[in-house]
């Protein structure tokens, strides 16, 4: 104890946060310092044989991955478990038996080092490592990845959301298409990417249906209508990819632009993994274009799901006085990122 | 589209432009479809069209159906253009925050009413915020922008739509969104009864469910 706070005292200068991403198919541990300097972000990506994420055997990949990504982030980031100040977890929302396996590790670090615990928001997580790496400052945002598609932006002292999917996440959308395509993710192209290239051959636009509900967008009838289209076999493969990116890209950014006009902000960034398609990149910098802002997409390696963001986030909510107790480190599935908190924006918080 | 002189532009939304105007010797909105130059330019035409023709036939309706909206004058569907009656008055989004709370609760409950006429007449409007709702001089709740609106007497299209509104007030006006939904909720009831008010508050709490609305404690007990 004595000589934990004496190695801690030592390196005062800097403080380092560690933070760990469980929430769905990827184990992630990323390392920044409280400065917001990113020291390292490994990652391990649980491959399924065939289908979808199974969350158990996600779960299993993540509990025999975790061991090695920590060890590898400290390597990275050059430093001993004792160095950290911090540990932050992915608390939701996400797959239960993913983000259990991420929390009991995080616990088990916070308690072993005898350090501080954070919980942190997966969502918020990814506007801030968003916000970070771009330097926006007061964005509109719009996060699609496999299980979120959000239009937020910060009004009154939290994240609020100003348009979503009602049903199917827009990767989701994608992913389940091109799994029925019989298309197979590889670890260099993600299936997404795999329809975005599929999509670049075609300009022949198929209809399908475009569902825009006031703020929000339902995904799930087109999704069965592309699948229906593929199943009679009429149809060249390239052409529904095209189409149903288009369909499903103008619907979200319909809705970003809706948010973006709603709140006059002056920035909009694009997150999450979906954020890497660039033909909705295209289509966000249009919109940002036509509104006088400034168009923000995050790097791939942050897009992503990862611990960087975690650790990132972890060290503004610590900054500003929240921490998360072990027996309030539970998970929680659907943890919305509007019922959180942000007292970190508002204030300087880079000291 | 002919003498319609010194337009100016009021509001420039994403779904349309809004351009006040002079049109044969009457002050009139004029919404503007502007192509989006993000999408296919096939898939905007088809949007603009579908948007421009139906939207003034849900208003027509939905006059039928006892709403108030604004008179229409004129569609041009080729340059998807409609031009409709000014409404004067204030918009309910700057008018609850303005008021006491009784009367947020009497206004809120005369919206209820408004949508459970519409839904009883087998309209949804598809965008329900208090930017949409106008009070005029004479004391009525006019609705506008129908342009997402659909003919459905579904129970999943009416609580779509109440769970839109009930978002839509959670953005806004975040302090008393709850307070206001209750009330709305009453209003809705006095139109279409008791039960059918059941099945759609019912049916909001399931589209709750179904994307990431709620955090689910029961699931938290497992670690």
């Amino acid at each position: 104890m004595v000589k934990k706070q004496k190695i801690r005292k030592e390196k005062a200068e800097e403080s380092y946060c560690l933070g760990i991403e469980s929430t769905a198919d990827d184990f992630s541990v990323g390392v920044s310092t409280f400065k917001g300097e990113i020291l390292a972000n490994v990652r391990s990506v649980y491959m399924p044989a065939e289908g979808g994420i199974h969350p158990r055997e996600a779960a299993r990949h993540h509990a025999e991955q975790a061991n090695t990504a920590l060890r590898e982030a400290l390597e990275k980031a050059a430093l001993k478990p004792q160095d950290l100040s911090l540990i932050a977890f992915s608390q939701g929302p996400g797959l239960g038996p993913c983000l259990r396996t991420g929390a009991t590790v995080a616990r088990a670090l916070a308690s072993y080092l005898d350090i501080p615990l954070v919980g942190v928001n997966h969502c918020i997580a990814h506007i801030e490592i968003g916000k970070l790496e771009t330097g926006a400052i007061d964005p509109i945002t719009l996060y699609v990845s496999g299980g979120n598609t959000i239009v937020a932006a910060f009004e009154a002292g939290r994240y609020r959301v100003f348009g979503e999917t009602l049903d199917i996440a827009l990767g989701n959308c994608l992913d389940v298409f091109a799994r029925e395509a019989g298309l197979r993710q590889r670890r260099s192209m993600p299936l997404g990417a795999l329809v975005e290239k599929l999509a670049a051959r075609s300009e022949r636009l198929l209809e399908l249906p475009y569902t825009v509900k006031g703020m929000d967008v339902s995904m799930s009838g087109l999704l069965t209508a592309a699948v229906t289209l593929l199943k009679k076999g009429k149809c060249r493969l390239e052409d529904i990819c095209y189409s149903l990116q288009e369909t499903a890209f103008s619907m979200v950014t319909e809705i970003s632009e809706r948010g973006l006009a709603h709140t006059e902000k002056k920035e909009v960034l694009l997150t999450g993994g979906v954020a890497a398609n660039r033909r909705l990149q295209s289509m966000i910098k249009e919109i940002a274009r036509e509104h006088d802002a400034r168009f923000c997409v995050v790097p791939s390696e942050f897009a992503v799901d990862n611990g960087a963001m975690i650790a990132w986030t972890g060290v503004l909510a610590y900054m500003h006085g929240v921490v998360t107790s072990v027996d309030q480190s539970h998970v929680k599935l659907r943890w919305r990122l509007d019922e959180v908190e942000v007292p970190w924006i508002g204030q300087m918080h880079l000291s | 589209m002919d003498r319609t002189n010194a337009s100016q532009l009021i509001k420039m939304g994403a779904e349309a432009s809004l351009f006040l105007a002079d049109w044969h010797g009457r002050k009139v909105i004029l919404k503007k479809r502007l192509p989006k130059k993000y999408r296919h330019a096939r898939l905007d035409e088809q949007i603009r069209t579908y948007r421009t023709i139906h939207e003034p036939q849900l208003m027509h309706q939905a006059k039928k159906a006892g709403v108030p909206t604004p008179t229409i004058f004129f569609v041009d569907v080729k340059n998807a253009v409609i031009v409709m009656e000014f409404v004067e008055g204030k918009q309910l989004k700057q008018l609850l925050n303005n008021v006491s709370s009784s009367e947020r609760k009497k206004l809120c409950k005369r919206i209820g009413e408004l949508v459970g006429r519409l839904h009883k007449y087998g309209i949804v409007h598809g965008d329900l915020t208090t930017s949409n709702m106008i009070l005029d001089p004479a004391g009525r709740i006019v609705f506008v922008d129908f342009g997402l609106g659909e003919a459905s007497k579904e129970l999943e299209a009416r609580g779509v739509d109440l769970h839109l509104m009930r978002r839509a007030l959670q953005s806004v006006h975040f302090t008393f969104a709850e307070e206001c939904f209750t009330s709305i909720a009453k209003g809705y009831a006095n139109v279409v009864g008791e039960d059918t008010t059941r099945d759609v508050l019912d049916k909001i709490r399931d589209i709750e469910k179904r994307g990431r609305y709620v955090t689910r404690h029961e699931e938290n007990n497992g670690d």
